[in-house]
Protein backbone atom coordinates (compact mmCIF):
# COMPACT_ATOMS: atom_id res chain seq x y z
CA UNK A 1 0.00 0.00 0.00
CA UNK A 2 1.80 2.74 -0.84
CA UNK A 3 -0.64 5.98 -0.37
CA UNK A 4 -1.48 5.76 3.65
CA UNK A 5 -4.60 7.23 3.09
CA UNK A 6 -6.10 4.28 1.41
CA UNK A 7 -6.22 2.52 4.90
CA UNK A 8 -8.71 4.79 5.78
CA UNK A 9 -10.61 3.69 2.04
CA UNK A 10 -11.60 -0.04 3.14
CA UNK A 11 -15.16 -0.72 3.65
CA UNK A 12 -17.37 -3.65 3.73
CA UNK A 13 -19.88 -4.39 1.16
CA UNK A 14 -23.03 -5.34 2.21
CA UNK A 15 -22.55 -9.07 1.99
CA UNK A 16 -19.60 -8.58 4.14
CA UNK A 17 -17.22 -8.47 1.77
CA UNK A 18 -13.84 -6.81 2.11
CA UNK A 19 -13.92 -3.43 -0.65
CA UNK A 20 -11.82 -0.59 -1.57
CA UNK A 21 -14.12 2.57 -1.07
CA UNK A 22 -13.49 5.21 -3.84
CA UNK A 23 -11.77 8.49 -2.87
CA UNK A 24 -13.06 11.65 -3.65
CA UNK A 25 -13.10 12.43 -7.35
CA UNK A 26 -9.91 14.27 -8.34
CA UNK A 27 -8.47 15.85 -11.71
CA UNK A 28 -9.23 12.80 -13.97
CA UNK A 29 -13.22 12.84 -12.66
CA UNK A 30 -13.78 16.87 -13.00
CA UNK A 31 -14.48 18.12 -16.45
CA UNK A 32 -11.83 21.01 -17.05
CA UNK A 33 -13.01 24.58 -16.10
CA UNK A 34 -10.78 27.81 -16.55
CA UNK A 35 -10.87 28.55 -12.86
CA UNK A 36 -9.00 25.18 -12.61
CA UNK A 37 -6.20 25.90 -15.14
CA UNK A 38 -6.04 29.44 -13.74
CA UNK A 39 -5.60 28.36 -10.50
CA UNK A 40 -3.01 25.81 -10.64
CA UNK A 41 -1.11 28.60 -13.10
CA UNK A 42 -0.72 30.99 -10.71
CA UNK A 43 1.12 28.59 -8.48
CA UNK A 44 3.39 27.37 -11.89
CA UNK A 45 3.77 31.34 -13.11
CA UNK A 46 4.85 32.01 -9.65
CA UNK A 47 7.67 29.49 -9.70
CA UNK A 48 9.01 30.23 -13.10
CA UNK A 49 8.97 33.99 -11.92
CA UNK A 50 11.24 32.90 -8.76
CA UNK A 51 13.78 31.32 -11.73
CA UNK A 52 13.56 33.95 -13.87
CA UNK A 53 14.27 36.60 -10.58
CA UNK A 54 17.35 34.33 -9.47
CA UNK A 55 18.52 34.73 -13.59
CA UNK A 56 17.90 38.71 -13.11
CA UNK A 57 20.14 38.34 -10.03
CA UNK A 58 22.63 36.47 -12.24
CA UNK A 59 22.22 38.86 -14.84
CA UNK A 60 23.03 41.78 -12.05
CA UNK A 61 26.18 40.12 -10.82
CA UNK A 62 27.11 39.98 -14.03
CA UNK A 63 27.02 43.58 -14.74
CA UNK A 64 28.79 43.81 -10.87
CA UNK A 65 32.21 41.82 -11.83
CA UNK A 66 32.62 43.73 -14.98
CA UNK A 67 32.37 44.44 -18.91
CA UNK A 68 33.68 41.00 -19.74
CA UNK A 69 30.75 38.63 -17.73
CA UNK A 70 28.30 41.27 -18.88
CA UNK A 71 28.79 40.73 -22.39
CA UNK A 72 28.67 36.95 -21.85
CA UNK A 73 25.24 37.57 -19.72
CA UNK A 74 24.41 40.22 -22.82
CA UNK A 75 25.37 37.00 -25.40
CA UNK A 76 22.67 35.15 -23.23
CA UNK A 77 20.09 37.87 -23.28
CA UNK A 78 20.16 38.63 -27.32
CA UNK A 79 20.03 35.40 -28.36
CA UNK A 80 16.81 33.82 -29.05
CA UNK A 81 16.60 30.89 -26.68
CA UNK A 82 17.68 33.57 -24.28
CA UNK A 83 15.30 36.17 -25.32
CA UNK A 84 12.40 33.35 -25.31
CA UNK A 85 13.06 32.95 -21.90
CA UNK A 86 12.78 36.20 -21.67
CA UNK A 87 9.19 36.73 -22.68
CA UNK A 88 7.98 33.68 -20.92
CA UNK A 89 9.35 35.20 -17.66
CA UNK A 90 7.98 38.51 -18.49
CA UNK A 91 4.00 36.70 -19.14
CA UNK A 92 4.78 34.72 -16.01
CA UNK A 93 5.72 37.63 -13.70
CA UNK A 94 2.65 39.39 -15.73
CA UNK A 95 0.29 36.45 -14.78
CA UNK A 96 1.26 35.89 -11.32
CA UNK A 97 0.58 39.86 -10.56
CA UNK A 98 -3.09 39.19 -12.18
CA UNK A 99 -3.81 36.33 -9.80
CA UNK A 100 -2.39 38.07 -7.41
CA UNK A 101 -4.39 41.04 -7.63
CA UNK A 102 -7.01 38.86 -8.11
CA UNK A 103 -6.15 36.74 -4.67
CA UNK A 104 -6.03 40.37 -2.66
CA UNK A 105 -9.47 40.79 -4.12
CA UNK A 106 -11.07 37.62 -2.98
CA UNK A 107 -8.99 38.13 0.54
CA UNK A 108 -10.94 41.15 1.04
CA UNK A 109 -14.33 39.49 0.46
CA UNK A 110 -14.95 40.91 -3.07
CA UNK A 111 -15.78 38.94 -6.33
CA UNK A 112 -15.48 35.52 -4.59
CA UNK A 113 -19.10 34.20 -5.75
CA UNK A 114 -19.16 31.05 -8.53
CA UNK A 115 -19.96 33.51 -11.49
CA UNK A 116 -18.00 36.46 -10.71
CA UNK A 117 -15.05 33.94 -10.84
CA UNK A 118 -16.26 32.28 -14.15
CA UNK A 119 -16.46 36.27 -15.18
CA UNK A 120 -13.30 37.45 -14.45
CA UNK A 121 -10.85 34.64 -15.47
CA UNK A 122 -11.23 35.54 -19.22
CA UNK A 123 -10.71 39.03 -18.62
CA UNK A 124 -7.97 37.68 -16.48
CA UNK A 125 -6.57 35.58 -19.33
CA UNK A 126 -6.87 38.88 -21.61
CA UNK A 127 -5.19 41.85 -19.28
CA UNK A 128 -2.40 38.90 -19.34
CA UNK A 129 -2.08 38.45 -22.84
CA UNK A 130 -2.59 42.55 -23.63
CA UNK A 131 -0.19 43.46 -20.97
CA UNK A 132 3.07 40.81 -21.95
CA UNK A 133 2.89 41.77 -25.41
CA UNK A 134 2.43 45.08 -25.14
CA UNK A 135 5.80 45.17 -22.65
CA UNK A 136 7.70 42.32 -24.65
CA UNK A 137 6.84 44.83 -28.01
CA UNK A 138 7.91 47.85 -25.87
CA UNK A 139 10.81 46.09 -24.48
CA UNK A 140 12.18 44.81 -28.16
CA UNK A 141 11.30 47.86 -29.93
CA UNK A 142 13.60 50.23 -27.53
CA UNK A 143 16.66 47.75 -27.51
CA UNK A 144 16.80 47.68 -31.17
CA UNK A 145 16.34 51.43 -31.32
CA UNK A 146 19.44 51.54 -29.25
CA UNK A 147 21.68 49.23 -30.82
CA UNK A 148 20.92 50.98 -33.89
CA UNK A 149 21.92 54.37 -32.42
CA UNK A 150 25.16 52.75 -31.11
CA UNK A 151 25.89 51.40 -34.70
CA UNK A 152 25.32 55.14 -35.81
CA UNK A 153 27.99 56.26 -33.51
CA UNK A 154 30.10 53.54 -33.94
CA UNK A 155 30.36 54.43 -37.94
CA UNK A 156 30.49 57.97 -37.77
CA UNK A 157 33.33 57.29 -35.43
CA UNK B 1 -26.09 36.43 10.16
CA UNK B 2 -28.65 35.23 11.77
CA UNK B 3 -28.60 35.86 15.77
CA UNK B 4 -30.66 32.99 16.61
CA UNK B 5 -28.67 30.51 14.63
CA UNK B 6 -27.42 28.07 17.79
CA UNK B 7 -25.62 25.20 15.65
CA UNK B 8 -21.80 25.71 15.27
CA UNK B 9 -20.94 26.84 11.31
CA UNK B 10 -17.14 26.46 11.24
CA UNK B 11 -15.13 23.47 12.05
CA UNK B 12 -13.37 24.30 14.81
CA UNK B 13 -13.61 24.77 18.48
CA UNK B 14 -14.93 27.97 20.12
CA UNK B 15 -11.92 28.77 22.11
CA UNK B 16 -9.70 28.02 18.69
CA UNK B 17 -12.20 30.62 17.23
CA UNK B 18 -11.75 32.80 19.73
CA UNK B 19 -8.50 33.12 19.97
CA UNK B 20 -8.00 33.28 16.00
CA UNK B 21 -5.65 30.51 15.75
CA UNK B 22 -5.53 28.08 12.91
CA UNK B 23 -4.27 24.78 14.04
CA UNK B 24 -0.31 25.06 13.68
CA UNK B 25 -0.49 28.87 15.51
CA UNK B 26 1.82 30.41 13.07
CA UNK B 27 -0.29 29.90 10.13
CA UNK B 28 -2.12 33.13 10.52
CA UNK B 29 1.81 35.29 10.14
CA UNK B 30 2.60 33.02 7.23
CA UNK B 31 -0.70 33.75 5.09
CA UNK B 32 -0.47 37.67 6.16
CA UNK B 33 3.75 37.67 5.10
CA UNK B 34 2.55 36.32 2.11
CA UNK B 35 0.31 38.99 1.27
CA UNK B 36 2.31 41.92 2.57
CA UNK B 37 4.71 40.81 0.72
CA UNK B 38 2.76 40.44 -2.76
CA UNK B 39 1.42 43.85 -1.89
CA UNK B 40 4.60 45.78 -1.89
CA UNK B 41 5.82 43.69 -4.71
CA UNK B 42 2.79 45.85 -6.26
CA UNK B 43 4.62 49.31 -6.71
CA UNK B 44 8.20 47.52 -6.64
CA UNK B 45 7.22 45.73 -9.91
CA UNK B 46 5.68 48.21 -11.52
CA UNK B 47 9.41 50.77 -11.15
CA UNK B 48 11.17 47.77 -12.24
CA UNK B 49 9.24 47.70 -15.64
CA UNK B 50 9.83 51.52 -16.02
CA UNK B 51 13.51 50.74 -15.44
CA UNK B 52 13.35 48.02 -17.99
CA UNK B 53 12.61 50.00 -20.78
CA UNK B 54 16.14 52.30 -19.32
CA UNK B 55 18.05 48.75 -19.03
CA UNK B 56 16.92 46.95 -22.46
CA UNK B 57 19.71 46.69 -24.78
CA UNK B 58 22.11 48.95 -22.60
CA UNK B 59 26.09 48.77 -22.51
CA UNK B 60 27.60 48.00 -19.22
CA UNK B 61 28.71 51.22 -18.14
CA UNK B 62 25.00 52.16 -18.73
CA UNK B 63 23.92 49.64 -15.98
CA UNK B 64 26.52 50.41 -14.18
CA UNK B 65 25.89 54.16 -13.87
CA UNK B 66 21.93 53.23 -13.27
CA UNK B 67 22.75 51.23 -10.22
CA UNK B 68 24.86 53.45 -8.54
CA UNK B 69 22.55 55.73 -8.26
CA UNK B 70 20.75 56.18 -4.53
CA UNK B 71 17.58 56.04 -5.57
CA UNK B 72 17.68 53.06 -7.97
CA UNK B 73 20.33 51.25 -5.70
CA UNK B 74 17.72 51.18 -2.83
CA UNK B 75 14.27 50.47 -4.69
CA UNK B 76 16.72 47.68 -6.50
CA UNK B 77 17.54 45.88 -3.10
CA UNK B 78 14.06 46.34 -1.33
CA UNK B 79 12.66 44.82 -5.18
CA UNK B 80 15.28 42.19 -4.03
CA UNK B 81 14.30 40.91 -0.84
CA UNK B 82 10.80 41.39 -0.95
CA UNK B 83 11.48 39.08 -4.46
CA UNK B 84 13.14 36.57 -2.50
CA UNK B 85 11.31 36.78 0.73
CA UNK B 86 7.86 36.16 -1.08
CA UNK B 87 9.52 33.43 -3.38
CA UNK B 88 10.60 31.47 -0.14
CA UNK B 89 6.77 31.86 1.38
CA UNK B 90 5.33 30.60 -1.41
CA UNK B 91 7.38 27.78 -2.37
CA UNK B 92 7.40 26.73 0.85
CA UNK B 93 3.40 26.10 0.35
CA UNK B 94 4.14 24.24 -3.31
CA UNK B 95 6.71 22.15 -0.52
CA UNK B 96 4.11 21.74 1.56
CA UNK B 97 1.12 20.34 -0.45
CA UNK B 98 3.13 18.32 -2.44
CA UNK B 99 6.35 16.73 -0.83
CA UNK B 100 5.40 14.37 1.83
CA UNK B 101 7.08 11.96 4.28
CA UNK B 102 10.91 12.09 4.07
CA UNK B 103 11.57 14.70 1.66
CA UNK B 104 9.63 17.47 3.03
CA UNK B 105 12.16 18.72 5.35
CA UNK B 106 15.32 18.58 3.90
CA UNK B 107 13.21 20.36 0.53
CA UNK B 108 12.02 22.81 2.75
CA UNK B 109 15.16 23.58 3.84
CA UNK B 110 16.96 23.68 0.75
CA UNK B 111 14.41 26.12 -0.51
CA UNK B 112 14.89 28.16 2.16
CA UNK B 113 18.49 27.94 1.91
CA UNK B 114 18.36 28.68 -2.16
CA UNK B 115 16.13 31.53 -2.43
CA UNK B 116 18.07 33.27 0.87
CA UNK B 117 21.72 32.42 -0.76
CA UNK B 118 20.41 33.88 -4.28
CA UNK B 119 18.50 36.95 -2.51
CA UNK B 120 21.85 37.84 -0.96
CA UNK B 121 23.53 37.82 -4.17
CA UNK B 122 21.57 40.33 -5.33
CA UNK B 123 21.74 42.61 -2.69
CA UNK B 124 25.78 42.37 -2.89
CA UNK B 125 25.54 42.85 -6.60
CA UNK B 126 23.85 46.12 -6.14
CA UNK B 127 26.54 47.24 -3.41
CA UNK B 128 29.11 46.50 -5.71
CA UNK B 129 27.51 48.14 -8.91
CA UNK B 130 27.28 51.20 -6.08
CA UNK B 131 30.89 50.67 -5.01
CA UNK B 132 31.94 50.57 -8.75
CA UNK B 133 29.68 53.62 -10.07
CA UNK B 134 31.25 55.97 -7.43
CA UNK B 135 35.06 54.99 -7.96
CA UNK B 136 34.14 55.88 -11.49
CA UNK B 137 33.13 59.37 -10.94
CA UNK B 138 36.25 60.73 -8.83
Amino acid sequence: MQDIRKALYVGSRSDGKLIQRPMSPHLQIYRSRLSMVLSISNRITGVVATGGAALGVFWLGAAAKGPKSFEVARKVTGNPVGQLMLVGWLASVVYHTVGGIRHLIWDSGYRYDKAEINKDGPVAVGVTAGVSTALAAGLLAVACGRKRARAKVGKAS
Amino acid sequence: MNASVSHIEVMRSQLGRARGLGAGGSGVGHWWAERVSAASLLPLSAWFVVQMFRLSGAEHAQVVKWGSKPVNATMLTALIITTFYHAQMGLQVIVDDYVHGKAHLPTRILVKIGTSLIGLLGVFAVIKLVVAGSSRKS
